[in-house]
């Protein structure tokens, strides 16, 4: 379901060379220090496509490689700046905004996309959560694409009511007169190490709740560029999360034209024919090794981990089409447990695979905590945990 | 009539809690500079200079005022030794011992003391993040706040929260969301009123924060009731890497309420915030309402400890305002012009600031990690939370 599109744009309006990318120093941010410990197992992710030829297998950018099979080694932050440049250069009706976006932003996004584009279409807002959003619910109602930045989706609840009442209605309070499709909200998402209370929250669950959003969180640099040209052209208001601690760590083969992946479709990672595995963000690598321990430690077993990408809509056809095959499932996700996202996928899936299955779905998330300083290794749900599970359904 | 109508919804307010023990460092230096308590009384007068302040829809305060020589060494002990501490945990984040957010006041010193000399336990402060300073001179011990930074036990929040999670009894924090802390700060100033408590609240954001539209939301129920609440913008040029006049339609901060009278400060002279306070808190507490204040400062640091702090402002600026407008300098220059104290003895305290700060910093590096049994402590009132809070695993959840 790839499109291509033709960029209006030279091309090298968006050929960010990696170098220019690593000579730009980190400037001031509200950032930490890279994370380091919690995250084992993207370095060397089998997930990750390191060599074009790898990146251009995918069938889903098949379409790609025989137009324009150009790739280009770029981290996530890197490959959503490239999208954005994308996005930029083939719609003039498009602007970025957000606290700092100008100079490039926190993690870096958005750097040298004013310079290119200029400061009327790459421009800083005071810090006003809901007033960006507002602001961005206006620009997208006559029809512009307004691709907002919150700076921490820690941040985003000042804008809770703009999004939920504002964006999620617009369309069908207007009775279709008026639309919000061109918003596109970009916000960090995710544990970092050591952010504590307030960076490194994962809100999906809360907006997931509200009809009218879609909700995507890719997992890599590929992912992250054709998603977010996806979204930001999708014509339903969009909250993309970033999970923040891939900005570096994950580095990927990214193919340098204009292409979408499609929203509202999960993506098998891998096959396999006893366990099916899902998550999205971060917490798939976590899973990841997580199956890998556990084919290695259950002998015979084979689990099939699927990437949701996009959280709503939920493609729940991938998911029981594997649990169909496998009867076992374990969800992970960082947020906590109670009233959390697997709690949605789990109740879809038992009244669509209930007599397939052949253990109790598992979940496994954050606690029912406050995102903690001091405690986040314990709070995390990870590789050891998610392999507990696994076991755990398979011995049911 | 306020009273009456209200006082159905708030019959459970608390009363205003008690004073603080002070932490050490207040008071054990001062008084050996005094050869006798008449000594340490002995009135010095000073004179502010008529460019302190600047006001919007009232008179200025008076630039004539007199402090006890005890009251400018305490002053000035409290701002050399605030400094220490935040240098401590400059080299405790650069050692890695400190981790993810810290943002230091160094620069700012007045903004605090000044505030604190003004006002008593009875009087309120809430701010953003930028809270260390407050919480020592709201009686946090130095140990308790770099335990907190460093994650210990020792902490002033038990370890939990780290550098933005700070407060104390007579401090509503250390709030991270910038501009959120506002409306408390009016909410608390209600409670005042309704307990006909002679005090005032000091609700603080920084220039960067003003924009939150919150913070008008405040200024509307604060004057709508004439609560005591001083609305307290700290200036210090920059939120984050956007200068005031970037982020800001009018910089004017004082003048941002319209109909709230506003009253401009040198917020690098700790005598000027001493005088903005102390008239801020006769005006809020005599039922004329809130205020708003202006704090023109300077923080000499990044916006926290990842930002060097020189890409969007000249290194040049900085030096220019260490050199001329310090506030410890200008405090200092004061001591030593009207005889409170010898240079050799300012030198001493602080030697003596040096010292306390690292005492306290060992003590706090000996103090464990919190125990894991903190990790579901404070999350609802103890004996009303719910049976059990869900773990990361299936079977992994704790039962209260
Ligand atoms: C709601 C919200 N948005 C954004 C942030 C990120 N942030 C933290 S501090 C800051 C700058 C605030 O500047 P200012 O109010 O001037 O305070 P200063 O840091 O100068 O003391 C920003 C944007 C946040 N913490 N909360
Ligand atoms: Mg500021």
């Amino acid at each position: 379901m790839l499109r291509i599109l033709k960029s209006k744009a030279p091309n090298s309006c968006f050929r960010l060379t990696s170098a220019a990318f690593q000579s730009q120093r980190r400037l001031y941010a509200d950032q930490p220090p890279p994370a380091e410990g919690f995250l084992p197992g993207v370095a060397d992710s089998k997930l990750l496509k390191r060599t074009p030829e790898e990146a251009l297998r995918n069938p889903e950018l098949a379409a790609l490689s025989a137009a324009n099979g150009e790739t280009e080694k770029m981290n996530f932050f890197q490959a959503i700046n490239n999208a954005l440049s994308t996005a930029l250069a083939t719609d003039e009706t498009s602007v970025v905004f957000g606290e700092d976006v100008s100079f490039g932003g926190v993690f870096r996004a958005t750097s040298g996309l004013a310079e290119r584009f200029g400061r009327d279409r790459v421009f800083n807002t005071p810090i006003t959560e809901q007033g960006i959003v507002g602001f961005g619910i206006g620009m997208a109602a006559v029809g512009h694409t307004a691709i907002a930045e919150i700076q921490f989706a820690d941040y985003i609840f000042p804008a809770f009511d703009q999004i939920v009442n504002e964006a999620a209605k617009y369309r069908y309070r207007s009775g279709g007169i008026f639309n919000v499709g061109g918003l596109t909200i970009r916000t960090p998402c995710s544990a970092v190490g050591h952010g504590g209370h307030y960076h490194s929250q994962t809100p999906e669950a809360f907006f997931a709740h509200c009809p009218g959003v879609k909700i995507v969180m890719p997992r890599s640099p590929i992912q992250a560029k054709g998603l977010l040209l996806a979204s930001i052209r999708d014509r339903n208001p969009v909250i993309f999360l970033e999970p923040k601690i891939l900005y570096r760590a994950a580095v990927e083969e990214v193919p340098v034209s204009d292409y979408e992946l499609p929203l509202g479709k999960a993506e098998v990672l891998k096959r396999g024919n006893n366990v099916t595995v899902v998550g999205y963000g971060t917490q798939i690598y976590k899973l990841e090794n997580a199956i890998q321990l556990a084919e290695k430690h259950i002998p015979g077993l084979s689990c099939e981990l699927i990437d949701l990408r996009t959280i709503v809509p939920l493609d729940i056809d991938t998911i029981c089409e594997s649990v169909n095959k496998t009867g076992r499932l374990v969800i992970g996700h960082e947020a906590p447990k109670t009233g959390g996202f697997a709690a949605e996928i789990t109740t879809a899936v038992m009244e669509r695979s209930f007599l397939r299955l052949e253990a109790p779905i598992q979940r496994v998330c954050g606690w029912d905590t406050p995102f903690p300083l001091a405690f986040e290794k314990f709070y995390m749900p990870d590789m050891i945990r998610c392999y507990d599970a696994i076991k755990k359904v398979t011995e049911y | 009539m306020l009273r009456s109508t209200a006082s159905r919804l708030l019959a459970n307010v608390r009363v205003a809690p008690k004073a603080f023990a002070p932490a050490r460092a207040f008071s054990t230096t001062a008084p050996s500079f005094f050869a006798s308590a008449t000594d340490a009384s002995e009135k010095v007068k000073i004179t502010l200079p008529e460019s302190s302040f600047e006001v919007y829809n009232l008179e200025k305060p008076s630039l004539e005022l007199e402090f006890s020589k005890e009251a400018l060494v305490d002053m000035y002990t409290k701002m050399v030794t605030m400094r220490r501490m935040e240098m401590a945990a400059d080299a405790l984040y650069k050692a890695k011992q400190i981790r993810g957010f810290c943002h230091l006041c160094t620069g700012q010193e007045a903004v605090s003391v000044g505030m604190e000399s003004a006002i008593n336990s009875s009087d309120q402060i809430i701010t953003a993040y930028r809270c260390h300073g407050f919480t020592y001179v709201r009686g946090g011990s130095i140990k308790s706040i770099i335990g907190e930074l460093l994650g210990r036990e020792c902490g002033i929040s038990k370890g939990k929260g780290g550098s933005m999670h700070m407060f104390s009894p007579a401090f509503y924090g250390g709030n991270g969301i910038v501009g959120a802390q506002v409306p408390l700060g009016a909410g608390i100033a209600f409670t005042q009123k309704y307990l006909d408590i002679p005090a005032v609240t000091f609700s603080l954001y920084g220039d960067g924060a003003s924009n939150q539209g919150q913070v008008f939301e405040a200024y509307n129920m604060a004057k709508l009731w004439d609560l005591p609440c001083v609305f307290v913008c700290e200036n210090n040029k920059y939120g984050m890497g956007t200068s005031a006049a970037r982020s800001s339609a009018s910089t004017q901060y004082y003048t941002r309420a319209g109909y709230i009278p506003g009253i401009q400060v040198n917020g690098m002279d700790v005598f000027a915030v001493h005088q903005a306070c102390k008239f801020a808190k006769e005006w809020t507490t005599s039922g004329k309402g809130p205020l708003v204040m202006e704090l023109n400062t300077y923080r000499y640091g990044g916006h926290s400890m990842s930002d060097p702090g020189t890409t969007y402002r000249t290194r040049e600026e900085i030096q220019h305002m260490r050199s001329t407008s310090d506030p410890i300098t200008g405090l200092k220059q004061h001591l030593l012009d009207n005889s409170v104290a010898s240079e050799a003895e300012l030198k001493a305290i602080d030697k003596e600031a040096r010292k306390i700060v690292d005492e306290a910093v060992k003590e706090a590096q000996a103090s464990p990690e919190p125990d894991l049994k903190e990790f579901w402590t404070d999350i609802y009132q103890p004996g009303s939370e719910p049976v059990m809070v869900r773990g990361r695993e299936p079977g992994e959840s704790h039962w209260y």
